[in-house]
């Protein structure tokens, strides 16, 4: 018990002042108002009242969760055959050299990525370079939703891999065993056997692309050109124009209150009780 | 021990190729680089003596530019940067007193910061106001009364930048060929709302493009959000050099020379014009900080970035090129750099943008006189989400 307390602090301290305590302001700062550009301590329900109302902001939320959806279902989709392999069919250390390699992608900062990602999609880029004398293209990218959503996975897919394959690995070898020796087929073992049982760790991978892409300012605004704009994009403009960090914290509180609704069912749905299959 | 067995609970095996001490190393480089971007943070820059804050657009505190200054004086010139005059209004309101020395504002932005108590009221003696051509000695949104409170330092104008290689001069003589079905999903933006709506507006016909009714106001908003469809993007500074030379855009409303003379120097078939409707001038100027406990350093920048050296080395600035308003400022740029005069139109002997200015085309650019920037700002906002 004292060695949890002595060991554990820290960081629960830690939490509490850079978490909760700026979250608390962010909050408290939605009250308040803008006057000649300068901030006032307020108690006003106007910046919620805006932001609610504002068309631009309910098609930004609208557009952004299902961007961040969709990222979610396809990173998870893609990384899973590659999860698969790396845990499944592969020599130790080769798999070690690859998961190696998932993790250097993070080595250099994330806009840096992106803006080299722009040079392949621009349109006179490497890749419409590449199709132009198989007779296709030129296949624009940059500046739509598909621009923001190939970001998004320059983000997220490694992480869902690496994710995927811990889950995958710590799927007992003794079920998948089983299943093979009962005559269970290969897709039935990893729909029926393997799926189920890596449920909470591929549930969690979906989970961290979701929240990642939800909140991503990088992608949407240099490879999908702000259009339309998403809600970070909309933070960073309500306090460009006009200096209103009120309205932007409020954007800023309804994501974050989304993020913990969806946390919460989707951890729901990796935890709770599956119709008593189990 | 099959491999299924062969879990990573021990994540020592992934540093195998790092060795701890290159572990540190990389660690420490990390540790420096959040040191570097501590130091990078704004205001309340440096009380030293040796340095002048200055707060402005990007690329006024370039080498280029400020190199004789911090010669002269033994100063060291410390720029930092904002796009677009709310994020100054909001730096100025926001940082510690002392935090600069000279702000660099666009002119409409000049009657707030004196409002406000920013800027100190200057000696028009002090500055070559006579050199400068006669349109500009008596700037009105400089003055407030007979009391000088900014000296320009810079002007520009905003119409139409264009590939050349997708339209032709005669396309571009009205802002009508922004709806062009050529260049659908091809119509870039600059993402300020000022200067794009400032445009659309004299579209719209309306002699004072910043100054109209409500109803004219509901109208710009319908001619803009017309446009979505033909809208590729919006754009940061930056974005607008790349997306006109990768060719994503071939057409942005509400730029002008500053963005596409850098580019033609590099060879990408670009071009600017004011179409017939008219344009609009940005203009740059300089005032002192009330706060700045350097005032007379700041007083001497002006005086340099006013002075024919100055002038004809700020036409020229690496980030993006400019007009500029002393005549003096001309000869030198035309004895040093006559092609660079050339391509900024400020020679003596051939039509030249002060020429444009007679023609009576340019509205100097404003803040919304009957709406607030926030109406503006937030239908801009409204347009981008579309």
């Amino acid at each position: 018990m004292r060695f949890a307390a002595v060991w554990g602090l820290p960081p629960l301290l830690w939490q509490l002042a850079f978490f909760v305590t700026p979250l608390g302001f962010l909050v408290a700062m939605t009250f308040w108002s803008v006057k000649n550009f300068r901030l006032i301590p307020d108690a006003t329900l106007a910046n919620w009242r805006f932001i609610l109302n504002a068309g631009f902001f309910r098609s930004a939320y609208v557009y952004t969760f299902w961007l961040a959806a969709l990222t979610a279902l396809i990173a998870s989709l893609v990384a899973f055959p590659a999860a698969y392999t790396l845990a499944y069919r592969l020599k130790p250390a080769t798999r070690r050299f690859l998961i190696f390699m998932l993790v250097v992608p993070f080595f250099t900062s994330y806009p840096v990525r992106i803006y080299s990602t722009q040079i392949f999609f621009s349109p006179e880029g490497i890749i419409n370079a590449l199709i132009a004398p198989l007779g296709f293209g030129p296949v624009s990218v940059l500046n739509t939703p598909t621009g923001t959503v190939v970001g998004y996975l320059v983000l997220t897919l490694p992480l869902v891999v690496l994710l995927q394959t811990f889950a995958l690995m710590n799927v007992p070898k003794t079920l998948i065993e089983a299943a093979h020796n009962l005559g269970c087929g290969r897709l039935r073992t990893i729909l029926t056997v393997i799926v189920p049982s890596a449920r909470v760790g591929l549930i969690v991978a979906a989970t961290f692309t979701f929240v990642l892409a939800f909140g991503d300012y990088v992608a949407p605004l240099y490879l999908g050109g702000s259009k339309p704009p998403t809600l970070s994009i909309l933070i960073a403009d309500q306090v460009k124009s006009g200096n209103h960090w009120p309205r932007a914290s409020v954007v800023a509180a309804i994501m974050i209150l989304t993020l913990i609704v969806v946390m919460t069912g989707m951890l729901g749905l990796a935890y709770g009780r599956r119709g008593g299959r189990r | 021990m099959t491999e299924f067995d062969g879990k990573i609970t021990d994540f020592r095996g992934l540093l195998h190729p790092l060795n701890r001490r290159r572990f540190l190393q990389g660690a420490s480089a990390l540790a420096g680089a959040a040191a570097v971007g501590a130091a990078n943070a704004p205001a309340p820059a440096y009380a030293d003596d040796k340095v002048l804050n200055l707060l402005s657009w990007p690329g006024h505190g370039d080498p280029a530019f400020v190199k004789p200054f911090e010669d002269k004086y033994g100063v060291k010139v410390v720029a930092k940067e904002y796009v677009g005059g709310e994020p100054m209004l909001a730096l100025m309101n926001q940082s510690p007193p002392g935090s600069f020395d000279v702000v660099l504002a666009d002119a409409e932005y000049i009657h707030m910061l004196q409002e406000g108590g920013f800027i100190d009221k200057m000696n028009p003696a002090d500055y070559p106001l006579a050199d400068y051509w006669p349109e500009f000695q008596h700037f009105p949104p400089h003055w407030v009364g007979e009391d000088l409170y900014s000296v320009m330092i810079r002007f520009g104008y905003l119409g139409i930048a264009y590939r050349t290689d997708v339209l032709s001069a005669q396309d571009v003589e009205s802002y009508k060929v922004l709806w062009d079905e050529k260049i659908k999903g091809k119509v870039g933006f600059f993402d300020w709302y000022l200067p794009t709506m400032g445009c659309l507006s004299l579209y719209d016909g309306n002699s004072k493009p910043f100054d109209i009714s409500a109803d004219a106001f509901d109208k710009l908003k319908k001619t803009m959000f017309s446009l979505k469809p033909q809208a590729s993007g919006f754009y940061s500074m930056a974005d607008q050099f790349s997306m006109l030379t990768n060719g994503t855009a071939a057409a942005i409303p509400g730029i002008g020379d500053w963005v596409v003379l850098l580019l033609q120097k590099n060879g990408v078939p670009v071009s600017a014009t004011v179409p017939k409707e008219g344009g609009i001038q940005w203009t740059e100027s300089m005032s002192i900080v009330s706060s700045s406990t350097k005032k007379d350093l700041a007083k001497a920048f002006i005086q340099y970035a006013s002075s024919p050296e100055g002038q004809a080395r700020s036409a020229i600035l690496p980030a993006y090129w400019a007009s500029i308003p002393n005549k003096k400022g001309w000869e030198v740029l035309n004895k040093e750099h006559p092609a660079d005069a050339k391509a900024l139109r400020l020679t003596f002997d051939e039509r030249n943008v002060m020429d444009e200015y007679k023609d009576g085309k340019i509205h100097i650019r404003q803040t919304p006189v009957q709406q607030s920037i926030e109406d503006w700002n937030d239908a801009w906002s409204e347009f981008k989400a579309m």
